[in-house]
Protein backbone atom coordinates (compact mmCIF):
# COMPACT_ATOMS: atom_id res chain seq x y z
CA UNK A 1 0.00 0.00 0.00
CA UNK A 2 1.26 3.85 -0.33
CA UNK A 3 1.95 6.21 2.35
CA UNK A 4 -0.97 7.90 3.48
CA UNK A 5 0.90 11.09 3.04
CA UNK A 6 3.03 11.80 -0.73
CA UNK A 7 4.93 15.04 -0.63
CA UNK A 8 6.81 16.35 -4.50
CA UNK A 9 9.74 18.24 -3.62
CA UNK A 10 12.68 19.38 -5.15
CA UNK A 11 14.44 21.70 -7.74
CA UNK A 12 12.08 24.72 -9.29
CA UNK A 13 11.19 23.58 -13.27
CA UNK A 14 12.14 19.77 -12.16
CA UNK A 15 8.45 18.71 -12.64
CA UNK A 16 6.94 18.27 -9.17
CA UNK A 17 3.31 19.82 -10.10
CA UNK A 18 3.31 17.46 -13.07
CA UNK A 19 4.10 14.64 -11.38
CA UNK A 20 2.18 15.74 -8.04
CA UNK A 21 -1.05 15.61 -10.52
CA UNK A 22 -0.50 12.63 -12.22
CA UNK A 23 0.30 10.84 -8.89
CA UNK A 24 -2.93 11.69 -7.96
CA UNK A 25 -4.68 10.37 -10.70
CA UNK A 26 -2.79 7.43 -10.41
CA UNK A 27 -3.86 6.77 -6.58
CA UNK A 28 -7.36 7.49 -6.90
CA UNK A 29 -7.18 4.87 -10.02
CA UNK A 30 -6.32 2.37 -7.31
CA UNK A 31 -9.53 2.82 -5.70
CA UNK A 32 -8.32 5.43 -2.86
CA UNK A 33 -10.22 8.60 -1.19
CA UNK A 34 -7.40 11.60 -2.53
CA UNK A 35 -6.62 14.94 -2.21
CA UNK A 36 -4.00 17.12 -3.75
CA UNK A 37 -2.16 20.23 -2.39
CA UNK A 38 -0.49 23.00 -3.71
CA UNK A 39 1.94 24.33 -0.85
CA UNK A 40 3.55 26.30 -4.25
CA UNK A 41 4.12 29.48 -2.71
CA UNK A 42 6.76 30.97 -4.95
CA UNK A 43 5.65 29.60 -8.52
CA UNK A 44 3.24 32.15 -10.22
CA UNK A 45 2.62 30.57 -13.20
CA UNK A 46 1.88 26.89 -14.22
CA UNK A 47 -0.32 25.48 -11.38
CA UNK A 48 -2.02 22.47 -9.78
CA UNK A 49 -5.26 24.71 -10.42
CA UNK A 50 -4.48 24.38 -14.12
CA UNK A 51 -5.92 21.01 -13.61
CA UNK A 52 -8.61 22.00 -11.56
CA UNK A 53 -10.85 20.37 -14.34
CA UNK A 54 -9.37 17.26 -15.11
CA UNK A 55 -9.07 16.68 -11.14
CA UNK A 56 -12.41 17.63 -10.16
CA UNK A 57 -14.04 15.07 -12.95
CA UNK A 58 -11.92 12.01 -11.34
CA UNK A 59 -13.03 12.83 -7.95
CA UNK A 60 -10.11 14.24 -6.56
CA UNK A 61 -10.11 17.06 -4.11
CA UNK A 62 -7.76 20.11 -4.84
CA UNK A 63 -6.81 22.21 -2.04
CA UNK A 64 -4.80 25.96 -3.02
CA UNK A 65 -4.81 29.12 -2.74
CA UNK A 66 -7.68 31.26 -3.05
CA UNK A 67 -5.08 33.80 -4.55
CA UNK A 68 -3.29 30.45 -7.23
CA UNK A 69 -3.83 31.59 -10.99
CA UNK A 70 -4.93 34.92 -10.11
CA UNK A 71 -3.26 38.52 -10.25
CA UNK A 72 -2.27 38.29 -6.63
CA UNK A 73 1.18 37.58 -5.56
CA UNK A 74 0.77 36.58 -1.78
CA UNK A 75 2.66 33.78 -0.31
CA UNK A 76 -0.25 32.51 1.55
CA UNK A 77 -1.87 29.32 2.42
CA UNK A 78 -5.38 29.04 3.45
CA UNK A 79 -6.50 26.93 6.66
CA UNK A 80 -7.97 24.16 4.68
CA UNK A 81 -4.19 23.23 3.63
CA UNK A 82 -4.31 21.58 7.41
CA UNK A 83 -6.69 18.66 5.67
CA UNK A 84 -3.53 16.80 4.83
CA UNK A 85 -2.63 16.13 8.22
CA UNK A 86 -6.22 16.08 10.00
CA UNK A 87 -7.85 13.71 7.72
CA UNK A 88 -6.38 10.50 7.78
CA UNK A 89 -9.03 8.54 5.93
CA UNK A 90 -7.61 10.33 3.03
CA UNK A 91 -4.66 9.94 0.90
CA UNK A 92 -2.50 13.59 0.58
CA UNK A 93 -0.95 14.24 -2.11
CA UNK A 94 1.66 17.29 -1.46
CA UNK A 95 2.66 19.69 -4.52
CA UNK A 96 5.77 21.87 -2.71
CA UNK A 97 7.28 25.10 -4.22
CA UNK A 98 10.32 24.90 -5.78
CA UNK A 99 14.30 24.50 -3.94
CA UNK A 100 14.54 25.33 0.11
CA UNK A 101 12.65 28.60 -0.92
CA UNK A 102 9.60 27.07 -1.88
CA UNK A 103 9.78 23.96 0.96
CA UNK A 104 10.07 26.46 4.31
CA UNK A 105 6.24 26.15 3.61
CA UNK A 106 6.07 22.78 4.24
CA UNK A 107 7.80 23.46 7.98
CA UNK A 108 4.54 24.31 9.27
CA UNK A 109 3.17 20.93 8.34
CA UNK A 110 6.00 19.01 9.10
CA UNK A 111 6.03 17.92 12.98
CA UNK A 112 2.58 16.52 12.15
CA UNK A 113 3.93 14.81 8.90
CA UNK A 114 6.70 13.18 11.35
CA UNK A 115 4.07 12.09 14.37
CA UNK A 116 1.68 10.45 12.27
CA UNK A 117 4.94 8.87 10.45
CA UNK A 118 3.01 7.47 7.28
CA UNK A 119 4.63 9.11 4.64
CA UNK A 120 6.72 9.34 0.96
CA UNK A 121 8.78 12.38 0.67
CA UNK A 122 9.98 12.04 -2.67
CA UNK A 123 12.68 14.47 -4.20
CA UNK A 124 11.75 14.74 -8.07
CA UNK A 125 14.69 15.77 -10.08
CA UNK A 126 15.34 16.47 -13.62
CA UNK A 127 18.86 16.07 -14.93
CA UNK A 128 18.36 18.47 -17.99
CA UNK A 129 18.08 21.38 -15.32
CA UNK A 130 21.33 23.26 -16.05
CA UNK A 131 21.17 24.04 -12.20
CA UNK A 132 21.08 19.94 -11.38
CA UNK A 133 22.89 18.32 -13.96
CA UNK A 134 24.25 15.47 -12.07
CA UNK A 135 23.85 13.58 -8.96
CA UNK A 136 26.01 15.83 -6.99
CA UNK A 137 24.50 18.57 -7.45
CA UNK A 138 21.27 17.31 -7.14
CA UNK A 139 22.34 15.83 -3.85
CA UNK A 140 22.99 19.55 -2.73
CA UNK A 141 19.57 20.79 -3.47
CA UNK A 142 18.44 17.86 -1.72
CA UNK A 143 20.00 18.62 1.64
CA UNK A 144 19.01 22.57 0.91
CA UNK A 145 15.57 21.29 1.12
CA UNK A 146 15.78 18.97 4.02
CA UNK A 147 16.88 21.76 6.37
CA UNK A 148 13.97 24.35 4.84
CA UNK A 149 11.23 21.90 5.25
CA UNK A 150 12.14 20.15 8.60
CA UNK A 151 11.74 16.60 6.86
CA UNK A 152 14.01 14.05 5.16
CA UNK A 153 13.31 12.40 1.80
CA UNK A 154 12.74 9.09 1.67
CA UNK A 155 12.88 8.38 -1.89
CA UNK A 156 13.70 9.63 -5.55
CA UNK A 157 11.43 10.24 -8.54
CA UNK A 158 13.61 10.57 -11.65
CA UNK A 159 11.78 13.28 -14.50
CA UNK A 160 14.97 14.14 -17.22
CA UNK A 161 13.00 15.22 -19.77
CA UNK A 162 13.38 18.13 -22.62
CA UNK A 163 9.75 19.31 -22.98
CA UNK A 164 8.42 18.66 -26.31
CA UNK A 165 11.56 16.99 -27.53
CA UNK A 166 11.99 14.30 -25.34
CA UNK A 167 12.83 11.19 -26.56
CA UNK A 168 13.38 7.57 -25.00
CA UNK A 169 16.94 8.17 -25.64
CA UNK A 170 16.60 11.77 -23.88
CA UNK A 171 15.81 9.61 -20.54
CA UNK A 172 17.91 6.71 -21.26
CA UNK A 173 20.99 8.97 -21.45
CA UNK A 174 20.02 9.91 -17.49
CA UNK A 175 19.52 6.79 -16.32
CA UNK A 176 22.89 6.13 -14.72
CA UNK A 177 22.90 9.56 -13.28
CA UNK A 178 19.62 8.94 -11.28
CA UNK A 179 21.48 5.41 -9.83
CA UNK A 180 24.29 7.32 -8.76
CA UNK A 181 21.95 9.86 -6.69
CA UNK A 182 20.05 7.24 -5.52
CA UNK A 183 23.47 5.48 -4.11
CA UNK A 184 24.93 8.70 -2.41
CA UNK A 185 21.64 9.59 -1.15
CA UNK A 186 20.87 6.46 0.03
CA UNK A 187 17.36 6.06 -1.15
CA UNK A 188 15.49 3.93 -3.17
CA UNK A 189 14.48 4.97 -6.68
CA UNK A 190 10.59 5.40 -6.48
CA UNK A 191 9.74 6.21 -10.12
CA UNK A 192 10.94 7.37 -13.04
CA UNK A 193 8.19 8.73 -15.10
CA UNK A 194 7.86 9.28 -18.45
CA UNK A 195 5.26 11.05 -21.09
CA UNK A 196 2.98 8.44 -21.67
CA UNK A 197 3.59 8.27 -25.42
CA UNK A 198 6.89 6.53 -24.78
CA UNK A 199 6.00 4.35 -22.21
CA UNK A 200 6.00 1.48 -24.49
CA UNK A 201 9.56 1.99 -25.84
CA UNK A 202 11.18 2.03 -22.31
CA UNK A 203 8.96 -0.66 -20.45
CA UNK A 204 11.03 -3.18 -19.25
CA UNK A 205 14.20 -1.11 -19.80
CA UNK A 206 13.35 0.96 -16.69
CA UNK A 207 12.30 -0.26 -13.11
CA UNK A 208 9.27 1.79 -11.51
CA UNK A 209 8.69 3.17 -14.90
CA UNK A 210 5.71 5.60 -14.18
CA UNK A 211 3.33 6.61 -17.20
CA UNK A 212 2.27 10.35 -17.25
CA UNK A 213 -0.38 10.70 -18.78
CA UNK A 214 -1.77 13.88 -17.95
CA UNK A 215 0.73 16.40 -19.61
CA UNK A 216 0.39 20.64 -19.52
CA UNK A 217 0.16 22.64 -22.55
CA UNK A 218 2.31 24.94 -23.39
CA UNK A 219 1.80 27.92 -26.16
CA UNK B 1 27.65 22.36 -29.83
CA UNK B 2 26.78 22.20 -25.79
CA UNK B 3 24.38 19.39 -24.68
CA UNK B 4 20.60 20.79 -24.96
CA UNK B 5 19.07 21.55 -21.21
CA UNK B 6 15.26 22.28 -20.30
CA UNK B 7 15.56 25.91 -19.16
CA UNK B 8 12.72 28.43 -17.81
CA UNK B 9 13.10 31.81 -20.27
CA UNK B 10 13.88 33.76 -16.90
CA UNK B 11 17.45 31.42 -16.56
CA UNK B 12 18.02 31.63 -19.73
CA UNK B 13 18.74 35.04 -20.08
CA UNK B 14 20.51 34.97 -17.39
CA UNK B 15 22.74 32.09 -18.10
CA UNK B 16 22.78 33.57 -21.28
CA UNK B 17 24.16 37.17 -19.92
CA UNK B 18 27.57 35.11 -18.28
CA UNK B 19 28.11 33.30 -21.39
CA UNK B 20 28.33 36.96 -23.04
CA UNK B 21 30.38 38.15 -20.31
CA UNK B 22 28.29 39.65 -18.06
CA UNK B 23 29.53 39.38 -14.48
CA UNK B 24 27.66 42.15 -12.89
CA UNK B 25 24.08 41.74 -12.00
CA UNK B 26 22.03 44.77 -10.35
CA UNK B 27 18.25 43.93 -9.32
CA UNK B 28 15.39 43.96 -6.95
CA UNK B 29 12.54 40.67 -7.09
CA UNK B 30 9.31 41.11 -8.73
CA UNK B 31 6.91 38.56 -10.11
CA UNK B 32 6.94 37.25 -12.53
CA UNK B 33 11.10 38.05 -13.35
CA UNK B 34 12.70 36.74 -10.20
CA UNK B 35 13.80 33.86 -11.21
CA UNK B 36 16.64 35.81 -13.19
CA UNK B 37 17.97 37.12 -10.28
CA UNK B 38 17.69 33.98 -8.05
CA UNK B 39 19.98 31.94 -11.30
CA UNK B 40 22.53 35.24 -10.70
CA UNK B 41 22.43 34.83 -6.96
CA UNK B 42 23.67 31.30 -7.67
CA UNK B 43 26.17 31.61 -9.78
CA UNK B 44 28.01 35.31 -10.32
CA UNK B 45 29.87 33.97 -7.03
CA UNK B 46 30.58 30.90 -8.05
CA UNK B 47 32.37 32.74 -11.31
CA UNK B 48 33.51 35.86 -9.63
CA UNK B 49 30.76 37.59 -10.47
CA UNK B 50 29.17 40.44 -8.86
CA UNK B 51 25.45 39.91 -7.50
CA UNK B 52 23.86 42.40 -5.70
CA UNK B 53 20.14 42.84 -4.20
CA UNK B 54 19.76 46.33 -4.44
CA UNK B 55 17.06 48.40 -1.77
CA UNK B 56 15.20 49.47 -4.61
CA UNK B 57 14.65 49.83 -8.80
CA UNK B 58 16.07 53.16 -8.48
CA UNK B 59 18.81 51.92 -6.45
CA UNK B 60 19.49 48.77 -8.95
CA UNK B 61 19.77 51.02 -12.06
CA UNK B 62 21.93 53.91 -11.01
CA UNK B 63 24.54 50.72 -10.44
CA UNK B 64 24.07 49.97 -13.36
CA UNK B 65 24.88 53.38 -14.58
CA UNK B 66 28.36 52.77 -12.39
CA UNK B 67 29.65 49.65 -13.85
CA UNK B 68 28.57 50.69 -17.54
CA UNK B 69 30.68 53.82 -17.11
CA UNK B 70 33.86 51.42 -16.64
CA UNK B 71 33.13 49.74 -19.64
CA UNK B 72 31.91 46.41 -18.21
CA UNK B 73 29.30 44.29 -19.18
CA UNK B 74 26.48 44.82 -17.04
CA UNK B 75 22.45 44.12 -16.43
CA UNK B 76 19.38 44.53 -14.58
CA UNK B 77 15.89 43.16 -14.94
CA UNK B 78 12.37 43.82 -13.56
CA UNK B 79 9.13 43.64 -14.70
CA UNK B 80 6.63 46.68 -15.68
CA UNK B 81 6.42 48.47 -12.29
CA UNK B 82 9.94 48.29 -11.58
CA UNK B 83 10.85 49.24 -15.18
CA UNK B 84 8.87 52.35 -14.37
CA UNK B 85 10.97 53.29 -11.53
CA UNK B 86 13.99 52.64 -13.38
CA UNK B 87 12.90 55.11 -16.49
CA UNK B 88 14.86 58.02 -14.68
CA UNK B 89 18.48 55.78 -14.38
CA UNK B 90 17.26 54.53 -18.33
CA UNK B 91 17.23 58.16 -19.45
CA UNK B 92 20.70 58.98 -17.97
CA UNK B 93 21.88 56.06 -19.46
CA UNK B 94 21.25 56.81 -22.93
CA UNK B 95 22.24 60.65 -22.32
CA UNK B 96 25.51 59.32 -21.20
CA UNK B 97 25.35 57.29 -24.08
CA UNK B 98 26.18 53.68 -21.70
CA UNK B 99 26.25 50.48 -22.95
CA UNK B 100 23.85 47.82 -20.82
CA UNK B 101 21.41 45.32 -20.66
CA UNK B 102 18.03 45.77 -19.46
CA UNK B 103 14.90 43.05 -18.84
CA UNK B 104 11.41 43.79 -18.81
CA UNK B 105 9.53 40.44 -18.25
CA UNK B 106 6.23 42.41 -18.65
CA UNK B 107 3.08 42.05 -16.62
CA UNK B 108 -0.35 43.50 -16.37
CA UNK B 109 -0.41 47.39 -15.72
CA UNK B 110 -0.93 50.40 -15.91
CA UNK B 111 0.25 50.61 -11.92
CA UNK B 112 0.60 47.75 -9.64
CA UNK B 113 -1.83 45.78 -12.58
CA UNK B 114 -1.12 41.90 -11.81
CA UNK B 115 1.38 39.29 -11.78
CA UNK B 116 0.18 37.31 -15.64
CA UNK B 117 1.91 38.51 -18.52
CA UNK B 118 1.15 41.12 -20.75
CA UNK B 119 3.25 43.60 -23.63
CA UNK B 120 1.81 46.83 -22.62
CA UNK B 121 4.92 47.94 -22.41
CA UNK B 122 5.38 48.54 -26.12
CA UNK B 123 5.05 52.44 -25.99
CA UNK B 124 7.58 52.62 -23.05
CA UNK B 125 10.22 50.42 -24.57
CA UNK B 126 9.66 51.85 -27.82
CA UNK B 127 8.81 55.50 -27.55
CA UNK B 128 11.06 56.08 -24.34
CA UNK B 129 9.80 55.83 -21.31
CA UNK B 130 12.25 57.87 -19.45
CA UNK B 131 12.81 61.99 -20.44
CA UNK B 132 14.59 63.55 -23.26
CA UNK B 133 15.28 62.27 -26.98
CA UNK B 134 16.89 58.80 -26.86
CA UNK B 135 16.26 54.86 -28.13
CA UNK B 136 16.80 51.70 -26.65
CA UNK B 137 17.30 49.02 -28.96
CA UNK B 138 14.82 47.22 -27.82
CA UNK B 139 14.82 43.27 -28.79
CA UNK B 140 11.27 40.79 -28.47
CA UNK B 141 12.38 37.02 -28.21
CA UNK B 142 9.35 34.70 -28.90
CA UNK B 143 11.14 31.29 -27.97
CA UNK B 144 13.29 30.76 -25.01
CA UNK B 145 15.88 29.57 -27.24
CA UNK B 146 15.75 33.56 -28.16
CA UNK B 147 15.51 34.45 -24.72
CA UNK B 148 19.12 33.45 -24.67
CA UNK B 149 20.69 34.34 -28.31
CA UNK B 150 19.01 37.96 -27.78
CA UNK B 151 20.48 38.29 -24.54
CA UNK B 152 23.63 37.80 -26.62
CA UNK B 153 23.02 40.05 -29.28
CA UNK B 154 21.47 42.71 -26.96
CA UNK B 155 24.95 42.79 -25.21
CA UNK B 156 26.96 43.06 -28.26
CA UNK B 157 24.58 45.98 -29.84
CA UNK B 158 24.87 47.49 -26.43
CA UNK B 159 28.58 47.46 -26.92
CA UNK B 160 28.60 48.12 -30.23
CA UNK B 161 26.67 51.24 -30.82
CA UNK B 162 27.07 52.55 -26.81
CA UNK B 163 23.92 52.18 -26.87
CA UNK B 164 21.46 50.91 -23.76
CA UNK B 165 19.90 47.76 -24.86
CA UNK B 166 15.89 46.08 -23.78
CA UNK B 167 14.72 42.74 -23.73
CA UNK B 168 11.26 42.83 -23.87
CA UNK B 169 9.63 39.66 -22.60
CA UNK B 170 6.64 38.64 -20.82
CA UNK B 171 5.57 36.29 -17.80
CA UNK B 172 5.07 33.63 -20.39
CA UNK B 173 8.20 33.74 -21.77
CA UNK B 174 9.83 34.27 -18.92
CA UNK B 175 8.54 31.50 -17.14
CA UNK B 176 7.61 28.83 -19.78
CA UNK B 177 10.18 25.94 -19.85
CA UNK B 178 11.76 24.60 -23.22
CA UNK B 179 14.86 22.94 -24.56
CA UNK B 180 17.78 25.24 -25.23
CA UNK B 181 21.39 25.23 -26.64
CA UNK B 182 23.92 27.39 -25.02
CA UNK B 183 27.04 27.51 -26.70
CA UNK B 184 30.15 29.57 -26.17
CA UNK B 185 29.73 32.98 -26.97
CA UNK B 186 32.63 34.69 -28.92
CA UNK B 187 32.46 38.72 -27.36
CA UNK B 188 33.56 41.18 -30.06
CA UNK B 189 35.96 43.65 -28.89
CA UNK B 190 34.93 47.34 -29.21
CA UNK B 191 36.73 50.52 -28.69
CA UNK B 192 35.96 51.46 -24.73
CA UNK B 193 38.65 54.26 -24.48
CA UNK B 194 35.55 56.01 -23.33
CA UNK B 195 35.24 53.99 -20.23
CA UNK B 196 36.01 55.62 -16.61
CA UNK B 197 38.91 53.36 -15.38
CA UNK B 198 41.97 55.31 -14.64
CA UNK B 199 44.14 57.29 -16.40
CA UNK B 200 47.33 55.61 -15.07
CA UNK B 201 48.25 59.99 -15.66
CA UNK B 202 49.03 59.09 -19.18
CA UNK B 203 45.54 60.98 -20.85
CA UNK B 204 43.16 63.52 -20.23
CA UNK B 205 40.05 62.28 -17.95
CA UNK B 206 37.23 60.10 -19.20
CA UNK B 207 33.69 62.24 -18.22
CA UNK B 208 30.56 60.38 -18.07
CA UNK B 209 27.99 63.03 -17.47
CA UNK B 210 24.79 63.39 -18.82
CA UNK B 211 24.42 67.14 -17.97
CA UNK B 212 25.22 69.42 -20.30
CA UNK B 213 25.68 73.58 -19.19
CA UNK B 214 25.32 74.92 -22.65
CA UNK B 215 22.07 74.53 -24.35
CA UNK B 216 24.36 74.91 -28.24
CA UNK B 217 26.34 71.47 -26.62
CA UNK B 218 23.35 69.57 -25.61
CA UNK B 219 21.57 69.92 -29.16
CA UNK B 220 25.15 69.33 -30.75
CA UNK B 221 25.02 65.86 -28.65
CA UNK B 222 21.26 64.96 -29.69
CA UNK B 223 22.18 65.53 -33.37
CA UNK B 224 25.22 63.41 -32.90
CA UNK B 225 23.49 60.66 -30.82
CA UNK B 226 20.62 60.54 -33.92
CA UNK B 227 23.04 60.22 -36.19
CA UNK B 228 24.30 56.99 -34.45
CA UNK B 229 20.30 55.79 -33.92
CA UNK B 230 20.33 56.03 -37.96
CA UNK B 231 22.92 53.78 -38.58
CA UNK B 232 20.92 51.43 -35.81
CA UNK B 233 17.84 51.40 -37.54
CA UNK B 234 19.77 50.84 -41.82
CA UNK B 235 22.02 48.25 -40.06
CA UNK B 236 20.16 46.70 -36.90
CA UNK B 237 16.36 45.65 -38.03
CA UNK B 238 15.36 42.03 -37.37
CA UNK B 239 12.22 40.02 -37.67
CA UNK B 240 10.75 37.35 -39.36
CA UNK B 241 8.35 36.28 -42.39
CA UNK B 242 6.67 33.42 -41.93
CA UNK B 243 4.59 32.41 -44.86
CA UNK B 244 4.56 35.54 -46.30
CA UNK B 245 5.24 34.48 -49.92
CA UNK B 246 1.75 34.24 -51.38
CA UNK B 247 0.08 36.32 -48.11
CA UNK B 248 -3.16 38.34 -48.79
CA UNK B 249 -3.72 38.68 -45.25
CA UNK B 250 -0.42 39.68 -42.59
CA UNK B 251 -0.54 39.13 -39.39
CA UNK B 252 2.44 40.63 -37.27
CA UNK B 253 2.81 39.98 -33.61
CA UNK B 254 5.46 39.80 -31.60
CA UNK B 255 6.75 37.42 -28.42
CA UNK B 256 3.98 34.93 -26.92
CA UNK B 257 1.61 36.33 -29.86
CA UNK B 258 3.09 35.25 -32.64
CA UNK B 259 3.59 31.42 -31.66
CA UNK B 260 -0.25 31.95 -30.53
CA UNK B 261 -0.29 33.68 -34.18
CA UNK B 262 1.57 31.06 -35.61
CA UNK B 263 -0.76 28.31 -34.56
CA UNK B 264 -3.75 30.71 -36.01
CA UNK B 265 -2.09 31.15 -39.32
CA UNK B 266 -1.80 27.44 -39.67
CA UNK B 267 -5.33 26.50 -38.71
CA UNK B 268 -6.13 29.37 -41.46
CA UNK B 269 -3.95 28.10 -43.66
CA UNK B 270 -5.95 24.69 -43.88
CA UNK B 271 -9.17 26.84 -44.44
CA UNK B 272 -7.63 28.15 -47.59
CA UNK B 273 -6.87 31.30 -46.47
CA UNK B 274 -3.54 33.37 -47.66
CA UNK B 275 -2.29 34.69 -44.47
CA UNK B 276 1.52 34.89 -43.32
CA UNK B 277 3.29 36.74 -40.52
CA UNK B 278 5.81 39.71 -40.30
CA UNK B 279 7.48 38.99 -36.41
CA UNK B 280 9.34 41.85 -35.75
CA UNK B 281 12.32 41.09 -33.38
CA UNK B 282 13.92 44.06 -33.09
CA UNK B 283 11.00 46.64 -32.03
CA UNK B 284 13.05 49.57 -32.03
CA UNK B 285 14.51 49.36 -35.03
CA UNK B 286 11.00 48.81 -36.08
CA UNK B 287 11.46 46.48 -39.61
CA UNK B 288 9.57 49.75 -41.09
CA UNK B 289 10.46 48.81 -44.79
CA UNK B 290 9.20 45.33 -44.51
CA UNK B 291 5.89 46.50 -43.41
CA UNK B 292 6.09 48.94 -46.12
CA UNK B 293 6.93 46.44 -48.87
CA UNK B 294 4.39 44.08 -47.73
CA UNK B 295 1.26 46.71 -48.12
CA UNK B 296 1.61 46.48 -51.56
CA UNK B 297 0.99 43.14 -51.55
CA UNK B 298 -1.48 42.25 -49.14
CA UNK B 299 -5.03 43.76 -48.47
CA UNK B 300 -5.05 44.03 -44.76
CA UNK B 301 -2.76 44.24 -41.24
CA UNK B 302 -3.92 42.31 -38.09
CA UNK B 303 -1.97 43.33 -35.04
CA UNK B 304 -2.22 40.91 -32.30
CA UNK B 305 -1.33 42.33 -29.11
CA UNK B 306 -1.26 41.29 -25.37
CA UNK B 307 -2.36 44.85 -24.88
CA UNK B 308 -4.71 47.65 -26.38
CA UNK B 309 -3.32 47.75 -29.12
CA UNK B 310 0.19 49.64 -29.22
CA UNK B 311 2.48 48.22 -31.84
CA UNK B 312 -0.33 49.02 -34.20
CA UNK B 313 0.39 52.62 -34.19
CA UNK B 314 3.87 51.40 -35.48
CA UNK B 315 2.45 49.44 -38.27
CA UNK B 316 0.31 52.30 -39.76
CA UNK B 317 3.07 54.69 -39.72
CA UNK B 318 5.89 51.88 -41.38
CA UNK B 319 2.54 51.42 -44.12
CA UNK B 320 1.87 54.80 -44.19
CA UNK B 321 -1.70 53.94 -43.86
CA UNK B 322 -1.71 52.04 -47.55
CA UNK B 323 -3.99 49.57 -45.49
CA UNK B 324 -6.57 48.69 -42.93
CA UNK B 325 -5.24 47.49 -39.79
CA UNK B 326 -7.15 45.75 -37.58
CA UNK B 327 -6.34 44.83 -33.93
CA UNK B 328 -7.12 41.30 -32.15
CA UNK B 329 -5.94 41.54 -28.53
CA UNK B 330 -6.13 40.97 -25.07
CA UNK B 331 -5.09 42.76 -21.80
CA UNK B 332 -4.48 43.02 -18.11
CA UNK B 333 -3.05 39.21 -18.21
CA UNK B 334 -4.76 37.92 -20.84
CA UNK B 335 -3.65 35.96 -23.88
CA UNK B 336 -5.39 35.80 -27.18
CA UNK B 337 -6.30 32.13 -28.12
CA UNK B 338 -5.35 31.04 -31.28
CA UNK B 339 -9.22 30.35 -32.12
CA UNK B 340 -9.70 34.16 -31.36
CA UNK B 341 -7.14 35.23 -33.81
CA UNK B 342 -8.24 32.65 -36.38
CA UNK B 343 -11.59 34.79 -36.04
CA UNK B 344 -9.75 37.92 -36.64
CA UNK B 345 -8.44 36.06 -39.83
CA UNK B 346 -11.53 35.10 -41.13
CA UNK B 347 -13.58 38.15 -40.71
CA UNK B 348 -10.95 40.00 -42.67
CA UNK B 349 -10.23 37.40 -45.23
CA UNK B 350 -14.34 38.20 -45.78
CA UNK B 351 -13.75 42.07 -45.71
CA UNK B 352 -14.76 43.18 -42.49
CA UNK B 353 -13.19 45.44 -40.29
CA UNK B 354 -12.91 43.51 -36.64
Amino acid sequence: MPKRITLFAGHYGSGKTNISVNYAIHLKALGLPVAIADLDIVNPYFRTKDSEEELKSRGIDLLCSDFAGSNLDIPALPERMYRTVRDKQTYAVMDIGGDDVGSVALGRFAPFIREEDNYDMVFVVNFYRPLSPDAETALEIMREIESASSLRFTSIAHNSNLGEETTAQTLLDKVNEAKRLSEISGLPLKMTAVKEGLFSDLAGKIDNLFPLTLQRKII
Amino acid sequence: MAEKVLMKGNEAIAEAAILAGCRHYFGYPITPQTEIAAYMVKKMPKIGGCFLQAESEVAAINMVYGVASTGKRVMTSSSSPGISLKAEGISYLAGSDLPALVVNVQRGGPGLGGIQPSQSDYFQATKGGGHGDYHLIVLAPSSVQEMASLTVKGFDLADKYRMTAMILADGTMGQMMEPVCLDEVEVNDYDKSWAVVGTQCKREHNIINSLSLVPEELEQLNFARYEKYKLVEENEVMYEEYMMEDAEICVSAFGIAARVAKNAITMARQEGIKVGMIRPITLWPFPKKAFLAAADQVQCFISVELSMGQMIEDISLATQCKKPVYLCNRAGGMIPSPEQVLDSIRTAHKGGTK
